[in-house]
């Protein structure tokens, strides 16, 4: 077992570093639909923004990489915000038309996108001094990688510390169990609703520029990425940040030990994983309630 | 329903007989008229239109969204494709090959994605057809992965029949095969499964309770579903005589979703509809000189559009009531 964990121990934590950019992609996702019933299938665009603003800024620096992700975190707020005000008037009738104008958007922002960025996929380097490789357990393995590993673990922490044990969460929580209730408090559930979503894309875009090295900017990606996202967070379980966080890490293993192993078929492992999950849990891993 | 209600009912369907009956006959004139290229077009809309008319079988009668049928499209495409090459030209037998195995492959995956409902569903539904779509890309020994398959021989719809090896010939190939499924998929429209599919869709929990299996009937739909995806795939093929991963791609998903939301849920001549209006916006409208290369944004703006401005689809418009009234009397 040792010999085989040490053939593969480079896919291993490469799925580790996947499975952190893919939670914090998903995460967002998942608590725009779990807490606030709105289906965004532009989900994986707020990625590819993402990754185009760091390939925009990334000039081998630093000083690049932190204003790409603070440029990113920016675009990711405002297009959440601004899809939160496009999905309102849709609220009442249903995920069907929130899937459709959803993918409309899909559609025009990533026309736009390849219309200034062209048509191929944009190779992204880390900055200079996140290159190169360290040595991990007598194996060579990436500066950048351990370093957005660390930085993505952070923002797990994070994301579960304000809406897991902070007030603020509790109230984004209680809105999800009782819009009612909160709103006879003298809450505004509009600005909960605003907050969680932009908030969540603002996380997508941030992964966008955080895991442009890793996946970078092209045609597709916004749609590998919703797909991804989907999967991690059905398997994971609607809703909850737990869930989002097992669901990325085992699809994260799922996605790089497949393609290493099995590369013809990686796609059914992926299916398989699912159809296992579900037979066994059919409300995902980590199961919470959810108005579905 | 009032009495007023059900005569209203029985002018629609002889009004109904007599519109479908005059677009049949267009349809059947159009290569007489129409050039090379529009032709190639219009039989790609009839294709297309199955796909929908699948899609509608899911999402407008049984109220189950999908954002995966191109994965029975593209199954049923590379079967035929596999079926043309290896072994018959024969279009039947393609047909039923891919009608076959898309069914088949189905069972298990429709499994898994009936068991949910709603967005569930849907994003279920959305990662079954991205994986057969990388299965497309990188089963390369059966699909020859990006490259697609090509040189796949002109149709012979049966037996004895010549090769069809002009666009038109296959326009009535397309034509015929198209008729003939959309009488079937109107006749089951009409029956007691289709009724308690509706039932499903409008109150599943009572459905249950008065003693039907709901889980096999979603079950039973989502495989006929995907056999007509299947059949429409290998009429892509002998259209296209070339099948490539993107035939079993998101877009295509997406833009049959579109096309039944467009048509109105439910309504088959509107999911038609949808369908032709979908695909000119991407085709036609895609390539004029103004917006060349532009297509996909003009689609995403047609599907903004459409869920702001048609509410209920096309099949939704009505005439306002004063108007019909003044013809009237």
């Amino acid at each position: 077992m040792s010999g085989w964990l040490d053939g593969n121990f480079v896919s291993v934590i490469d799925g580790v570093a996947f499975g952190l950019l893919l939670f914090t992609i998903a995460v967002g996702l998942s608590l725009v639909f779990g807490m606030m019933d709105v289906l965004n299938l532009a989900h994986g665009t707020l990625y590819l923004a993402g990754a185009y603003v760091a390939y925009a800024l990334s000039d081998g620096t630093l000083t690049g990489l932190l204003l790409a992700l603070l440029a990113g975190a920016l675009v990711g707020t405002m297009g959440g915000a601004a899809l939160t005000f496009l999905t309102q008037p849709l609220a009442r009738r249903g995920h069907l038309d929130q899937a459709v104008l959803t993918l409309g958007i899909t559609f025009i922002v990533a026309d736009l996108l390849s219309a200034a960025f062209g048509a191929d996929v944009l190779p992204t380097d880390p900055p200079e001094v996140l290159r190169g490789t360290v040595g991990l357990l007598g194996h060579a393995y990436p500066v950048y990688r351990l370093v957005f590993i660390a930085v993505a673990a952070g923002l797990a922490l994070l994301v579960y510390l304000v809406f897991e044990r902070s007030s603020l969460g509790a109230l984004v929580r209680a809105t999800v169990a009782d819009r009612d209730m909160v709103r006879a408090l003298g809450v505004d559930i509009r600005k909960v609703l605003y907050g969680v979503f932009a908030s969540g894309a603002a996380l997508a875009a941030v992964g966008g520029v955080l895991g442009a090295p890793i996946l970078g900017p092209g045609p597709g990606v916004d749609e590998t990425v919703l797909v991804l996202s989907l999967v991690v967070v059905v398997v994971g379980g609607l809703g909850s940040v737990r869930g989002a966080l097992a669901g990325a890490l085992l699809i994260g293993q799922v996605q790089t030990l497949g393609v290493a192993l099995l590369p013809e078929y990686a796609p059914f492992l992926l299916f398989g994983t699912m159809l296992l999950v579900l037979v066994v849990r059919p409300h995902g891993l980590v199961a919470s309630a959810v108005r579905a | 329903m009032s009495p007023s209600a059900t005569a209203g009912t029985a002018g629609t369907t002889t009004r109904r007989r007599l519109s479908a009956t005059a677009v049949a006959g267009a349809l059947a004139v159009a290569p007489f008229v129409l050039g090379p290229y529009a032709i190639g077009t219009l039989s790609r809309i009839l294709v297309f239109a199955l796909l929908v008319l699948s899609v509608n079988l899911l999402t407008g009668l049984t109220g189950l969204p999908t954002l995966g049928q191109s994965a029975y499209f593209g199954v049923g495409a590379y079967a035929a494709a596999i079926t043309a090459t290896r072994i018959t030209d024969i279009g039947v037998l393609q047909l039923l090959v891919a009608a076959g195995v898309s069914a088949l492959v189905a069972v298990p995956t429709g499994w898994l994605a009936v068991r949910a409902r709603g967005v569930v569903f849907l994003m279920l539904t959305l990662a079954i057809g991205e994986i057969v779509y990388s299965a497309a890309v990188n089963w390369k020994s059966l699909t020859n992965g990006t490259d697609g398959m090509s040189g796949i021989p002109p149709v012979v719809p049966l037996p004895g029949m010549p090769a069809l090896e002009l666009d038109g010939l296959v326009y009535f190939y397309v034509l015929a095969v198209f008729l003939l499924l959309f009488a079937a998929v109107s006749r089951f429209g009409s029956t007691s499964f289709a009724l308690a599919l509706r039932g499903i869709r409008d109150n599943e929990p009572r459905m249950r309770a008065i003693g039907y299996p709901t889980q096999r009937y979603a079950l039973t739909v989502y495989c006929g579903a995907a056999a007509l995806a299947g059949a429409a795939g290998a009429l892509w093929v002998s259209v296209q005589r070339f099948v490539s991963p993107g035939d079993a791609g998101f877009e295509i998903a997406a833009l049959a979703l579109l096309a039944v939301v467009i048509g109105g849920s439910g309504s088959m001549p509107g999911a038609c509809a949808g369908a032709a209006l979908v695909w000119l916006t991407r085709d036609y409208l895609g390539n004029l000189e103004a917006v060349a290369g532009r297509g996909p944004l003009l689609l995403g703006l047609l599907f903004v559009t459409a869920v702001y401005a048609l509410p209920r689809g096309l099949a939704g418009v009505r005439i306002p009531r004063r108007l019909i009234r003044r013809r009237t009397a």
